[in-house]
């Protein structure tokens, strides 16, 4: 429910380690109001999110001890580093990471040498790699990821696809909003579509 | 964890030292307007001092509160704190002390230079001293409930000076009570405790109504 309209209703959805969800849907169709909803920024209208069998709100903050997730906005700040940015957001979750690893994540996403730089320097695709690189170093069971493909290049969605694919094969559980496909050759690929 | 809020946001200040420059820059020259504006009667001068040094404090605060979460807001940050493993509260405590300490801190320090333009004594000068140290943490505090609700409104700047300097009238009556008090050599102690008590209430309430705020404007 956003203002007055009612963006989906009836959903029900049961999910198992190991399962990948493809968002897909038009603009304004509720992909991302139905992610908020399910790491609960949003609160829903009608209904309850549970995990583990607990509903998300009486877990509060120990829900987001299983659940990452990327929003539209890279999160990531202007003037740290690419490391920087990686080690806190990290360290914020209870993750601890060296510098060392925090190199060897940056190294694998793509941004080797410009570890060091301000984000601000960055271009909007690097950006996305600086948050993605949180994925290889995070212990989370569900990703929530809400189109974070956009301005990747080709090589970053591989990379993208080969993540979530490790990701499933850990028994973990993948919720993408999308536009692209994406062919997974790992886990169960479940495909819900939004309408307006 | 807290500790990592608290450096993140020290070196995010750090790395925008104009910012910070810019508040203690406003309340240098505030409190200097008076002085020059009213011209060399002494009397008059320190009677006005506790006064005019707290209400410049107060704005100055203001001009920084604006950003405690803006900027956060606006690159996606604050959403990724939202979901974090730890009670919200916690790292709105985290943020206010980074606030403190960049915003407000600095203020502490100079106010007793800049007291000097009003011919106060050197025990006055201790006095203003420990009512800004005791009260300036009522103004991150309380800001920060300010700098939640009107988070992500246009205007908020403006809005967040008509909803919070209200609420910092029982830190101004008290802090520039007790600079008052020593000015006519009465003791400032009561005063000061007040204004402890009053930072300790806003402690317990502030950090949750402000959680309870981001919440909303996050939505």
């Amino acid at each position: 429910m956003r203002g007055d309209r009612r963006l989906f209703s009836g959903l029900d959805l049961l999910l198992a380690p190991g399962t990948f969800v493809q968002l897909t849907g038009p603009n304004g169709s509720g992909k991302t109001s139905l992610l908020r909803i399910l790491c609960g920024l949003l609160a829903p209208a009608e209904g309850e999110v549970r995990w583990d069998g607990a509903n998300i709100r009486s877990l509060a903050e120990d829900y987001y001890t299983s659940v990452t997730y990327l929003g539209h906005r890279p999160g990531v700040k202007d003037e740290l580093s690419a490391v920087e940015n990686l080690r806190i957001s990290n360290e914020l979750n209870g993750v601890e990471v060296s510098h060392e690893d925090g190199l060897a994540a940056l190294q694998r996403i793509g941004l080797g040498g410009r570890e060091s730089l301000p984000a601000r320097f960055l271009s909007e695709g690097q950006r996305r790699r600086v948050a993605l690189a949180r994925l290889l170093l995070c212990k989370t069971r569900l990703w929530l990821l809400d189109e974070v493909m956009t301005s990747l290049d080709k090589g970053a969605v591989e990379l993208v696809r080969s993540l979530i694919e490790e990701h499933l094969n850990r028994g973990g559980i993948a919720i993408v909003a999308t536009h692209q496909e994406l062919e997974l050759s790992a886990g169960v690929t479940k495909r819900l579509e939004l309408t307006t | 964890m807290l500790r990592w809020i608290v450096w993140r946001d020290l070196m995010l200040a750090w790395r925008r030292r104009s910012d910070m420059l810019s508040t203690v820059f406003f309340f240098v020259i505030v409190v200097s307007l008076f002085p020059l504006g009213i011209g060399p009667e002494t009397q008059l001068l320190r009677s006005i001092a506790p006064g005019v040094v707290w209400v410049a404090a107060l704005l100055a605060s203001m001009l920084s509160l604006g950003r405690l979460f803006a900027n956060d807001y606006q690159d996606g940050t604050l959403e990724q704190l939202l979901l974090t493993p730890q009670p919200l509260y916690l790292v709105v405590i985290g943020k206010v002390l980074a606030h403190w300490i960049v915003a407000e801190i600095p203020l502490v320090l100079i106010a007793p230079l800049v007291g000097v333009q009003f011919d106060l004594s050197r025990e006055t000068l201790w006095v203003l001293f420990v009512s800004l140290l005791v009260g300036t943490p009522i103004l991150s505090l309380i800001g920060s409930v300010g700098a939640a609700l009107t988070l992500g409104l246009r205007g908020g700047g403006v809005l967040i000076s008509i909803l919070i300097l209200p609420l910092y009238i029982p830190a101004l009556i008290f802090g520039a009570g007790a600079v008052e008090a020593s000015i006519i050599g009465v003791a400032a102690a009561p005063h000061l405790y007040l204004l402890g008590a009053f930072a300790v209430v806003s402690l317990l309430f502030a950090p949750w109504a402000a959680s309870a705020a981001l919440r909303i404007s996050l939505e």
